[in-house]
């Protein structure tokens, strides 16, 4: 494999691993407040919907991102109702969003717009078009270096640079301040944060909105810049994925970014069969590259590549003691 | 909180669950600019008001009625199985390999190999998740999501490269001979009074059915029920009373992969007559709905398995005959199991609450 080729699949990486990271935060909230979130599928089809959908009419990417977070939100919301107010079962209410949003969002594309549930194709300001980095071009003939900043690190929508933004302020709330200590806390123990005086349901109820904010990101950014628009099932299991990251990261942000830029590799290479053929020397079937992130994640989930082991109360309604 | 009589809380509950799912369904339809009335009369003469309509209404249940029994039985043994998807799959495969690989001389026998074919391949699915769930402590929805990622994947290699007959374009196995299949409705004497025509509800109907049966019978009446079910309630106390996690797990899970996998006889050697990618459809899906909804008894499935197979057929009526797409039934579905399986909190608080106001006061101090 030379040299282009590769930037080629690293520049895919990028592209495809994005997703995964807006959606692998957003559960990273989630869980480590303890509610299980086995949503984020759902959600993100939903914000896909609602942000191609907004961005066709208005024209505009910006409005798209706008609908497609407040459409994640509306699920989120359902989940936290369910799971923290009802003390529902988080799993079963995660499948049953990942179902209504399944069939909702292409019963509301079919009935606006008739395209078999997928909207018109998008175009000019309603997609997040690519950003030229700065000294591109003076940086080319720069060897090594100048190709991959040109081919890799330039030319993506903002909302690329912005999922990476994500995962280091999310470090920082994590680790570095009081409201993330505090979540850490009450999805390891709530009853000690109830005792020292924080609500539980809010502290979790904000976890779970911002787990709906940032899976309308992955959304918006499946519908507005990764593709043009929305289409039935576009995201296509990345929910899943996303999850299969959160726990082959083992809960932490910066191991969650490579976790899905790994897996977005896999894809990047699924695409792309016949590089692996080269580099391997012997035909992988596709299938097996599809399914290598879940294979991965099960070895992960089974301890035999280091043991991820989850927030100690997640999925656990908390009652409170009378 | 005060308990609600028995009677509500068997019946009461799932039916005024339903009530909200069919509600909002409606609102659902009014939304899109569609009549919602007109399309449950349409759903119901799909479905309900002919021989025919009742021939698919039956064969959706036979699949729901396999797949729900799978997360019944591994409910009970307090393990949420989501992978009946996966495991449906994989007894589709052995369904295919089972018909293809003799010449069977009488569709009986065939049906009799074909069951044990699927539900060993089905369980063996199975097999691994609850491995790694008894001895490495990994969450067993996790792992079983991931497993129905990983048998659509070896599905579709399997049926692109391997198990494709030379020279034929889609992926799919060949076509399994004459001899294995299945006696559909229509051809059992004194049914075809009634199913005049060819339908895709067959014999596996009273396999389901027997299944229904069985699953009671396990889970109520035997010892190892009787164990499933207490480790089910209380992990820290049936080891206590020298119940073996381990085993438990292994086989409530291997019966339910097992049963999962034999929902493969309806789908693929009855209805398709070879093994094509995602043939289970989403039914191992339906399956937790239609188990959430029955209240995780047999004969409360097989129920809810009618309710499922006429939403199904129905659903599928509306998408020919009206604008409103099939994937309202999706809709639908997810709806039946928010209600059912994650707020039935709720509507028990509120039919609490609704019962307490009829109840008499009680005067003074108890």
């Amino acid at each position: 494999m030379d040299y282009a080729t590769l930037l080629q699949l690293l520049d895919s990486t990028l592209r495809l691993g994005t997703p995964l990271i807006f959606a692998c935060i957003a559960g990273l909230y989630s869980e480590r407040s303890g509610i299980f979130d086995i949503g984020l599928e759902g959600k993100m089809l939903v914000a896909a919907m609602c942000s191609g959908t907004f961005a066709f009419y208005s024209g505009s990417a910006w409005i798209g991102l706008m609908a497609g977070i407040a459409g994640s939100l509306v699920f989120a919301l359902i989940h936290g109702v369910t799971s923290i107010t009802f003390r529902g079962n988080q799993l079963i209410s995660g499948v049953a969003l990942n179902f209504v949003a399944s069939g909702i969002t292409v019963l509301t594309a079919q009935s606006l717009f008739g395209q078999g549930g997928r909207t018109p194709p998008l175009t000019g300001a309603a997609r997040f078009n690519e950003i030229t980095l700065p000294f591109v071009e003076a940086l080319r003939p720069v060897p090594v270096i100048g190709p991959l900043y040109a081919e890799v690190i330039s030319g993506h929508s903002i909302l690329v640079y912005a999922a990476f933004a994500v995962v280091a302020l999310t470090w920082w709330v994590l680790f570095r301040t009081r409201y993330g200590l505090r979540l850490r806390a009450v999805g390891e123990n709530p009853a000690a944060v109830d005792t020292a005086g924080v609500s539980v349901k809010g502290l979790r109820f904000s976890a779970v909105l911002i787990t709906g904010v940032l899976c309308g990101f992955a959304g918006a950014y499946m519908a507005t810049a990764l593709q043009a628009g929305f289409g039935k099932e576009m995201t296509a299991g990345r929910g899943y994925i996303a999850l299969a990251a959160l726990i082959f990261a083992k809960w932490r942000p910066w191991p969650a970014l490579w976790a899905c830029l790994l897996f977005g590799f896999f894809q990047a290479l699924a695409l792309r069969p016949d590089i692996v053929e080269a580099v391997v020397r012997v035909k992988v079937p596709v299938p097996a590259l599809d399914a290598l992130p879940y294979i991965l994640t099960v070895l992960v989930l089974a301890g035999f590549v280091g043991k991820a082991i989850p927030p100690r109360a997640g999925g656990e309604p908390y009652v409170k003691e009378r | 909180m005060d308990r609600l009589p028995r009677w509500a809380d068997v019946v009461l509950v799932p039916l005024v669950s339903l009530l909200f799912a069919a509600i909002l369904s409606a609102l659902v339809i009014l939304a899109i600019g569609q009549d919602p009335w007109e399309a449950l009369k349409v759903m119901v003469e799909g479905a309900l008001l002919s021989a025919y309509g009742w021939g698919y209404t039956l064969y959706y249940t036979t699949s729901f009625i396999f797949t729900a029994l799978a997360v019944v039985v591994a409910f009970h043994a307090g393990l949420f199985n989501i992978g009946g998807e996966g495991q449906a799959q994989l007894g589709g495969l052995g369904v295919a390999l089972v018909c293809l690989a003799l010449p069977w001389p009488h569709w009986t026998i065939a049906l009799l190999a074909a069951v044990t074919g699927a539900a060993l391949f089905g369980a063996a699915w199975a097999a691994i998740p609850a491995w790694l769930q008894a001895k490495r402590g990994s969450h067993i929805v996790i792992t079983t999501i991931m497993f129905n990622y990983i048998a659509s994947a070896l599905i579709v290699y399997l049926l692109v490269d391997v198990l494709r007959p030379t020279g034929q374009m889609d992926p799919a196995t060949a076509r399994f001979p004459e001899t294995t299949h299945l006696p559909t409705l229509n051809d059992i004497p004194g049914l075809n009074l009634f199913f005049e025509k060819k339908v895709p509800a067959n014999v596996s109907l009273f396999v389901a059915l027997a299944a229904c049966w069985l699953v009671w019978l396990l889970l109520w009446r035997t010892p190892l029920g009787y164990q499933i079910r207490a480790f089910g309630k209380s992990q820290a106390a049936a080891r206590y009373a020298g119940i073996n996690p381990v085993k438990i797990t292994m086989i409530a899970m291997l019966i339910s992969g097992g049963l999962a996998g034999m929902m493969a006889i309806n789908n693929v050697m009855g209805e398709a007559g070879r093994l094509v990618q995602n043939s289970s459809e989403g039914a191992g899906f339906i399956g937790i709905a239609v188990a959430l909804m029955g209240r995780n008894h047999p004969f409360g499935v097989l129920l809810a398995a009618v309710l499922f197979g006429f939403l199904y057929q129905g659903g599928a009526e509306l998408g020919l005959w009206t604008s409103i797409p099939i994937e309202l039934r999706i809709v639908v579905q997810g709806l039946v199991i928010l209600f059912t399986g994650a707020l039935d909190m709720m509507v028990r608080m509120m039919l609490v609450w609704v019962f307490g106001l009829f109840r008499p006061r009680r005067v003074g101090v108890a």
